[in-house]
C-alpha cells in the first residue's frame, strides 16, 4: 500500500524519522522508537561523560543492527564545526558497521533563540561534506530558493523547516513548502523532500505529508508528550494516513456546498 | 604528561597512545570517535598515535538528539 522512501543509498520502510532526545528515560525512548514504527533514528554527537553514575550508552538502547542511524551536527554555528562533527559521527557509525555511517543530518545553526539555519554556512557545509562523501539530509529554512541552492550543491535530501526546532507550531508557511517541492522535484520527481522540525501534534504530520513531502522528521513532539508512547503510534498512524491522502487525490476546497445526496426526486418544498 | 580531556586536565603517563588513554579512561572504545587537536585520529590508528604533552583531546559519543 505505501512505498518505502528513497533517500539517496539507503531504503526506509517508515516515512517517519524520530529522534532520540529529551526522553525521560533511555527505556522509554527505546519503546517509544518501536511504537513510531521509525527505522531510521536521529542521534547527536557529543563529549563522553568521562565519569558516568551507570555507564549506561546511548547505543545500549537503540540497537545499530536494527535501525539506520542518522547522526546530526546539532549544537554547530559554522561549517567547519559542521564538518568536524560529521566526521567523528562517521567514524563512531563506522566501527559499529552501521549504514548511517555514510550520510549526516547537516544542522549549521545561526542563533541560539531561534535555532534558524545560516543559509550560507550551511550552503558551505553541505559543499564541502558532499566533497568529502557524505550523502548530506541538510536542515534549511522553508526558503525555495536557498533549498535548490542547496540541492545544486549535491544534498542528497534537503529538509525545510515546518516552524522553528521543538517549537510545535507545525507546518507555518504551507505555501513555501508547496514551492519547494515544486522547485526540487522540477525534472526529478523522486527527489526526497523531508519536512524537519516544528512538529506539535499527529496532525502537523498529517498535513505536512498532504502537501506531497517525503517524509517527516520529530523529535520534542514525541518525547515531551504527556504520554510519548502513545504520541508515537499517533504519530506513526498519522504519517501514515497523511500519505495516503495525498496519493489519493484530495477534493478542490470550494467556497460553496456541494450536496452529497442527490437532487433529484425531492419531495418537499425548495428554495431557488 | 598533562593532557586535556573533553576540557578538563588529565594526567598521563609519558609515552601513552590514544589506546592507552582510552583504556586508562575505561571506555568502550567501539561507542567514541577521537580528536587530537582537532584533527580525527580513526580507530585503526589509536594503538599507534602516541600523545605528547599538551595535547587537547575530544572523545565523542553518539547521544539522544533530534
Amino acid at each position: 500500500m505505501l512505498t518505502p522512501l528513497t533517500i539517496g543509498t539507503h531504503t526506509l520502510s517508515s516515512r517517519l524519522i524520530v529522534g532520540t532526545g529529551k526522553y525521560a528515560t533511555y527505556a522509554q525512548m527505546g519503546e517509544a522508537l518501536e511504537r513510531s514504527g521509525a527505522d531510521c533514528v536521529t542521534v547527536a554527537v557529543r563529549r563522553e561523560r568521562l565519569i558516568d553514575a551507570d555507564g549506561k550508552n546511548l547505543l545500549d538502547f537503540v540497537d545499530p543492527k536494527r535501525y539506520t542511524i542518522l547522526p546530526n551536527t546539532a549544537g554547530c554555528f559554522n561549517a567547519e564545526d559542521a564538518v568536524r562533527v560529521a566526521r567523528l559521527g562517521r567514524e563512531i557509525l563506522s566501527g559499529l558497521e552501521n549504514p548511517g555511517a555514510d550520510w549526516v543530518k547537516l544542522e549549521c545553526l545561526a542563533d541560539k533563540r531561534t535555532l534558524l539555519p545560516d543559509p550560507v554556512e550551511t550552503l558551505q557545509a553541505t559543499e564541502q561534506l558532499v566533497a568529502d562523501g557524505f550523502q548530506v539530509l541538510v536542515y534549511s529554512t522553508d526558503d525555495p530558493v536557498i533549498a535548490k541552492r542547496l540541492k545544486n550543491a549535491g544534498a542528497t535530501s534537503v529538509m525545510p523547516a515546518g516552524s522553528p526546532i521543538g517549537s510545535g507550531q507545525g507546518v507555518l508557511n504551507a505555501n513555501n513548502i508547496r514551492i519547494c517541492l515544486e522547485y526540487l522535484k522540477e525534472g526529478d520527481p523522486t527527489y526526497p523532500v523531508i519536512v524537519d522540525a516544528g512538529v506539535g501534534a499527529a496532525s502537523d504530520v498529517a498535513a505536512a505529508m498532504e502537501l506531497g513531502v517525503d517524509g517527516v522528521l520529530l523529535n520534542t513532539a514525541i518525547a515531551h508528550a504527556q504520554d510519548p508512547l502513545a504520541m508515537a503510534d499517533a504519530m506513526r498512524l498519522a504519517c501514515e494516513a497523511g500519505r495516503l491522502s495525498w496519493l489519493s487525490g484530495r477534493i478542490p476546497k470550494r467556497l460553496y456546498a456541494t450536496a452529497s445526496s442527490p437532487e433529484e426526486g425531492v419531495i418537499t418544498w425548495q428554495p431557488n | 604528561m598533562k593532557l586535556l580531556v573533553n576540557g578538563d586536565p588529565h594526567d598521563a603517563p609519558d609515552g601513552c597512545t590514544i589506546a592507552g588513554l582510552l583504556e586508562q579512561l575505561e571506555i568502550r572504545v567501539k561507542h567514541v570517535a577521537v580528536e587530537r587537536n582537532r584533527e580525527l585520529v580513526p580507530r585503526a590508528l589509536h594503538a599507534e598515535t602516541t600523545l605528547a604533552e599538551g595535547d587537547e583531546l575530544e572523545v565523542v559519543t553518539l547521544v539522544g538528539g533530534g
